[in-house]
């Protein structure tokens, strides 16, 4: 069933009796072209597209719990594309852009919100480097705006301007078209449009092995029974590496936490999303009126959905740095996802070493944002073997062949990015 | 999350940072083959279970660490100071005195 405005009075009106359910619940067939192995963001994304740009369907969707039970239900909903590297810089306004034209795309409101994002300096050396990081923006046809300390402070005047700010805010950098999204409303939309393309969605379907024929893989055996397929591509972030073991591959890879915090809801406070470059604090307030916020990585590998408390005691500091009243706020609940972190920091898309096998990991904990552009791409490679244009730079072997895409300068070191 | 440290007893996380993982070995520095580097650069077991992993007592005796930890679980069963599983062989050898820089031992940041 369509939505329309048509059907929400009709509905209203007949006592919304005739919804049907969003996906049906098919049990696995004996076979398929694609297995999408992981039924978040970026597989249900990937799954629509091989349907509606390429079309196959033929394609089942394995997800080893509920829908929006992973990463895609533990973020802090941010979508921008204010990134510098030749590559990213590209990709992330692919994702962008498909972002603007979601909710129409796929017939569900995925409450995508285009409120603005805003990176703060705190020194004329960051206010510099993020004038370079929007030119950048702009030379790619990116909206970017640099904006003075008064400037900012007539937009955001509860972040801390007064004398005593430990870090005083000295300007920002500001893309309008970023903002959020429904995270939940991501995924279910996705999986109803990739469902109404005939995609399978299998919830409680956990691949616990692969099938092989010589070196190529034929498909994956799971809890509810072998599967075969032509083609088997993984998206299941946070745990690539123990999926990928099972197939034989040793990854650029380390599984780090990232926790995530939800406020009592309050009236409209913070129009926009920030992002305070002193530390790494980010935040933004729901349509329910929570504040969400984040902030460091907890910063050793790690596969517990669940934090350690100094990180807690840190992103609050950090948040009450910069928005001083956020003291007087209780926390309902906190958080943390099982993020693959790449040791540049950037993603893979790409063909693996098995034939048959293809890989979309390392998005760190900047996975959200990517949904729309990592499906799009993932989906051309897969039907069609070859990277897309635009996740080209995105490539396994870029490690070995020295063309790593260090956004942030860390290094090796995937707790540093 | 606490950490035994062999030196001091049992410790808050706060305490320490993480050094990365204990279970690699560094080719020698004069080796000269890339696929060597890269693997013990870039490649990681990532294991969701017990991992060897280095620490570093910073706010404590400052000590580097080993520690077995249980990645699912965060359980700490294992700490052993770092040169008690170094290998001497790790270590690189001082060519001259203008190299007489202190030792650094395999797999940990300087």
């Amino acid at each position: 069933m369509r939505y329309s405005v048509a059907s929400v009075i009709r509905e209203g009106l007949f006592g919304n009796k005739g919804w049907g359910r969003a996906w049906r619940d098919p049990e696995p067939k004996p076979a398929y072209d694609v297995i999408v192995v992981g039924g978040g963001g970026h597989g249900l994304s990937t799954a629509y597209y091989l349907a509606k740009e390429h079309g196959l369907t033929k394609v089942a969707v394995l997800e080893k719990g509920w829908l929006g039970g992973g990463n895609v239900g533990r973020n802090t909903t941010i979508i921008r594309s204010n990134y510098m590297m030749d590559g990213n810089t590209q990709f992330y306004e692919l994702s962008l852009k498909l972002w603007e034209g979601l909710s129409h795309d796929i017939n569900y409101n995925a409450m995508v919100s285009h409120r603005g994002v805003f990176n703060l300096a705190h020194t004329p050396s960051q206010y510099d480097a993020f004038a370079y990081r929007g030119n950048v923006m702009r030379s790619n046809g990116i909206d970017a705006e640099i904006l003075t300390r008064e400037e900012v402070r007539k937009e955001l005047p509860y972040l801390d301007f007064s004398e005593k700010a430990r870090f005083p805010v000295y300007g920002a950098l500001v893309q309008r078209r970023g903002g959020t999204a429904r995270h939940d409303a991501v995924a279910w939309g996705y999986a109803r449009a990739a469902d109404m393309r005939g995609v399978d969605i299998i919830q409680n379907c956990e691949v616990t092995g692969f099938i092989r024929e010589g070196d190529r893989i034929v498909g994956v055996e799971s809890t509810r029974g072998a599967i075969r397929a032509k083609k088997v591509a993984m998206a299941v972030a946070g745990h690539t590496s123990v999926l990928a073991e099972k197939a034989g591959l040793r990854l650029p890879i380390e599984s780090h936490l990232l926790q995530a915090f939800v406020t009592e809801s309050i009236k409209p406070l913070i129009d926009t999303v920030i992002t305070f470059g002193a530390g790494h604090f980010y935040i933004s307030q729901s349509d329910k009126g929570s504040l969400v916020f984040g902030g460091d990585l907890d910063g050793y590998n790690s596969y517990a959905q669940r934090g350690n408390l100094p990180i807690v005691e840190h992103v609050l500091t950090e948040g009450k740095a910069l928005i001083p009243r956020l003291s007087r706020l209780r926390m309902l609940r906190h958080w943390a996802g099982v993020m693959d972190m790449s040791m540049d920091g950037s993603p893979i898309i790409d063909l693996t070493p098995m034939p048959g096998l293809y890989l979309n990991t390392g998005w760190c904990y900047g996975g959200f944002k990517a949904v729309p552009g990592s499906g799009f791409c993932f989906a051309h490679l897969i039907a069609r073997d070859e990277p897309h244009p635009v996740a080209a730079k995105f490539r396994l072997d870029r490690f070995r062949t020295g063309r790593p895409i260090d956004e942030k300068g860390a290094g090796p070191v995937p707790g540093h990015h | 999350m606490l950490i035994n440290c062999p030196y001091c007893g049992l410790r808050s996380l706060e305490e320490f940072t993480y050094g990365g993982d204990a279970s690699l070995e560094r080719p020698d520095l004069a080796d000269e083959d890339m696929e060597r580097w890269y693997t013990y650069v870039y490649l990681r077991d990532n294991p969701r279970g017990p991992h060897k992993e280095f620490w570093h007592h910073l706010y404590g005796c400052r000590q580097w660490l080993v520690a077995t930890r249980d990645t699912l679980t965060h359980q700490v069963t294992s700490v052993v100071p770092a040169r008690d599983v170094v290998k001497p062989a790790d270590l690189p050898e001082v060519q001259s005195p203008a190299e007489a820089r202190p030792k650094r031992v395999a797999g940990m940041k300087p």
